[in-house]
């Protein structure tokens, strides 16, 4: 399967230098149609094809990725940090506080991801980063479980109880120790939640709650294609791809990682 | 005729060959015990001659017709019908979800022997056979539900069940507690003697090998060093490997007890340590004295509580009544730089993503001593002090092996010139000539340095060899205790001399 390390990685290469240096991969402008190129198929010239106002869409799927990569950035950033953070406290501490933080995890996972996303996006209003912080939230508790099962895990090695034997203290053996030993699947886990993350923006974008249009944003490309399935379909078909692409090979790292 | 005869013997995991060649035999009703160190692949010819992994070359006749390389098919004729396998660790080697009876039918029922009544009369016969208790009782209980002793019995009673010729015993006792392995291996003992059954005996430990076989074949790295009589190769052994590996073994040579320095003030004063986890009783009023620049050796079996009472002395657990006096009483961190641990695994004591360098130099960063410079030379002198090259100092634990691992663990340890070291079975997870060599290492610090040692083991020829005193401990109390040559000259107490009986002739 060494192959499909190597086309994941170059998937995700290829992705971000698109929202890093688009202009290297795309004469076209995202923003501006040709009226008269509206609605052609896939072709040498318009690699997409067009969508209805004449604009090329593989100009609008290479420009869309720096709002769909950069938004999936922060809702795992988001999510990574405060669910390690919450992990890590009730994995270490233990005891009332632990039960406390884990409960009102099991009521955040008892509530299906998009829902949450929606209702916080309901709280914060739509936007582009609102709808990454609303989708990092609904990671959170993901994070936080599976940090949590690992700092127990490591707690209990021998190691960490040498260490509060070496004269360490809590504080510095929770850093030196227990949390590096525990990150490893949690990175993992970073890598597939980047996946779903970019799918989940793409979701909401699709239902409106994302960028504004004409912005080019993954999701909502696919949403705009929608009107038009019976008769272009690669308006909703191509940037679709490229999502599964993105979301597959994401998820093909994180299992090399873990 | 000969029953088994292996011949050239080759065995590959992958492209790595671990068996170069192995030739030995079997006789009817013979015990031979194959011996070597971990990774001189001992369990995989036994492994081979199952077909449980495919040999890559060679012979196994088995009654003269050459088994290697049939099919899974054939071999499953063979397997518990002529040849029974008496697995390592009893814990893992039943199904937990299925009744005794059930599993030991298994074998009748796949070899379609007698109907349902019959075999049920047969689990019956074949678990009085193993001694176990109220049979009728177990074969309807889950594994669960049975001690460590008695599942391997279990699983005796499994591998004889269609009366095979031969035994294949891979370290049946190994996980057993002394007492517990003496009993076992008297039952596969008589079995033998009753049905003529021949054993394979598959084992680290040169004691047990030593008093069990009538024949050995001593490995290393995949090749045979030695074989032959028993017997012979004890009195007169003539590979250079074989010789090292006996002098090695504590359980094979009885050396002068190391004399009691009468004198000594006390180090470690204990008195009347109690600890309950909940209605169970740990520690039950346990009170020793251990003299300066002693080593005491706290003796028992698994749950005898000698790890709490380690635990206790060393503040990681909390006693509910009694006291441990250690010096001048200091807070909880100074305590730890008078007192220090070392753990009986070394896989699991070195944190896996630090070098050598980082774990040794733990200890004194952690109490701020020297600065980066006069730390690293000071971690520079530790790993000299145990014997380790500098050249490990970037190496994290992994690439080490058992014995470097509880060297460095042992560094680590020193590392705050402590006056106490807690030794919580510290070589019983390494191979006979690496423990050997720790032995010297911590009897050689202990000279140099006037470490007072409190060493916890369940290995009675090891205690033998590094303590002054002893103390015997039985479900959570002291029953004896003495100098090592009181006790293991004329032991006062039952349990004791149960204990004792258990360790093989030379050393007793």
């Amino acid at each position: 399967m060494r192959w499909a390390r190597w086309a994941a990685w170059a998937v995700v290469g290829l992705v971000v230098l698109w929202a890093v240096v688009p202009w290297l991969f795309t004469g076209y402008d995202p923003l501006a149609g040709v009226p008269a190129e509206k609605l052609q198929g896939p072709s040498g010239a318009h690699w997409f094809g067009t969508d209805a106002v004449g604009r090329d869409l593989f100009a609008r799927v290479v420009h869309g990725s720096v709002n769909s990569l950069s938004g999936a950035f922060v809702a795992v950033a988001v999510g990574l940090v405060l669910g390690t953070l919450l992990g890590l406290v009730a994995g270490s501490a233990g005891g009332v506080l632990d039960e406390a933080v884990m409960r009102v995890m099991d009521v955040l996972l008892s509530v299906p991801g998009l829902l949450l996303a929606l209702t916080v996006i309901i709280l914060l209003g739509p936007g582009t980063v609102n709808v990454a912080v609303a989708v990092g939230a609904g990671s959170v508790a993901a994070f936080a479980r599976l940090t949590r099962a690992e700092v127990v895990r490591v707690r209990r090695a021998d190691y960490v109880e040498a260490a509060f034997g070496s004269g360490g203290t809590f504080a510095r053996v929770l850093w030196r120790h227990v949390l590096p030993n525990s990150l490893g699947p949690v990175v993992a886990l970073a890598a597939l939640q980047f996946g779903v993350a970019i799918l989940a923006i793409s979701t909401l974008g699709f239902l409106g709650y994302g960028a504004e249009p004409p912005t080019p944003e993954w999701g909502l490309l696919i949403s705009e294609g929608r009107n038009y399935l019976a008769t272009s379909w690669w308006l909703t078909t191509l940037p679709g791809a490229v999502v599964v692409a993105v979301v597959l090979a994401a998820g093909r790292i994180s299992k090399e990682i873990r | 005729m000969t029953l088994l005869d292996i011949r050239d013997l080759k065995v590959a995991y992958g492209r790595r060959t671990v068996v170069h060649g192995v030739s030995f035999t079997v006789g009817p009703g013979e015990v031979v015990a194959v011996v070597g160190e971990s990774g001189s692949g001992k369990t995989t010819t036994a492994n081979a001659v199952l077909g449980l992994h495919p040999a890559s070359s060679g012979q196994i006749l088995l009654n003269g017709a050459d088994i290697r390389g049939w099919s899974q098919k054939r071999l499953q004729a063979i397997r518990g019908a002529q040849i029974g396998l008496v697995p390592q660790d009893p814990s893992n080697s039943l199904n937990p979800v299925m009744r005794i009876g059930n599993q030991i039918a298994e074998t009748l029922r796949i070899h379609k022997r007698g109907d349902k009544a019959a075999r049920r009369r047969r689990v019956i016969e074949l678990l009085t056979r193993v001694g176990l208790d109220d049979p009728e009782r177990r074969a309807g209980q889950y594994p669960h539900e049975l001690s460590g002793g008695m599942r391997q019995r279990v699983l005796i009673a499994a591998a004889i069940a269609l009366r095979p010729s031969l035994i294949i015993a891979d370290e049946p006792t190994s996980a057993l507690d002394v007492t517990v392995q003496r009993r076992i291996l008297d039952l596969i003992d008589d079995l033998r003697q009753e049905y003529g059954t021949a054993v394979l005996l598959v084992t680290h430990d040169l004691g047990v090998a030593a008093d069990r076989s009538d024949r050995l074949v001593v490995m290393k790295d995949g090749l045979v060093e030695e074989r032959g009589d028993t017997r012979t190769i004890l009195a007169a052994p003539s590979a250079a490997y074989t010789r090292q590996l006996f002098r090695d073994a504590p359980a094979l040579n009885a050396r002068n007890f190391r004399p009691l320095d009468e004198r000594a003030e006390p180090a470690i004063v204990v008195r009347d340590l109690v600890k309950d986890f909940g209605a169970f009783r740990a520690v039950d009023g346990v009170s020793f004295e251990v003299r300066r620049g002693g080593t005491h050796a706290l003796v028992g079996e698994s749950g005898s509580g000698k790890t709490t009472t380690a635990r206790i002395v060393t503040r990681f657990t909390e006693a509910d009544s009694g006291e441990v006096v250690i010096g001048a009483p200091v807070g909880p961190r100074d305590f730890r730089r008078k007192v220090q641990l070392v753990y009986q695994n070394p896989y699991g004591s070195l944190d896996p993503r630090q070098p050598v360098g980082t774990i040794v130099a733990e200890p004194l960063r952690n109490f701020g001593l020297g600065d980066r410079a006069a730390r690293r030379t000071r971690v520079r002198e530790l790993l000299e002090r145990v014997a380790l090259p500098e050249a490990l100092l970037e190496r994290r634990p992994r690439e080490l092996s058992g014995g470097q691992r509880q060297r460095v663990a042992i560094a680590r340890a020193l590392a705050v010139e402590p006056e106490v070291v807690v030794l919580d079975e510290a070589v019983s997870a390494l191979d006979v000539t690496v423990q050997a060599r720790i032995l010297e290492l911590l009897e050689e610090l202990q000279r140099d340095l006037g470490l007072t040692y409190l060493f916890i083991s369940h290995d009675l020829a090891v205690v033998r060899q590094i303590s002054h005193t002893v103390s015997v401990m039985n479900k959570g109390r002291i029953v004896e205790s003495g100098t090592t040559q009181q006790i293991f000259d004329s032991p006062q107490d039952d349990y004791t001399r149960e204990l004792l009986a258990a360790v093989p002739e030379p050393v007793r």
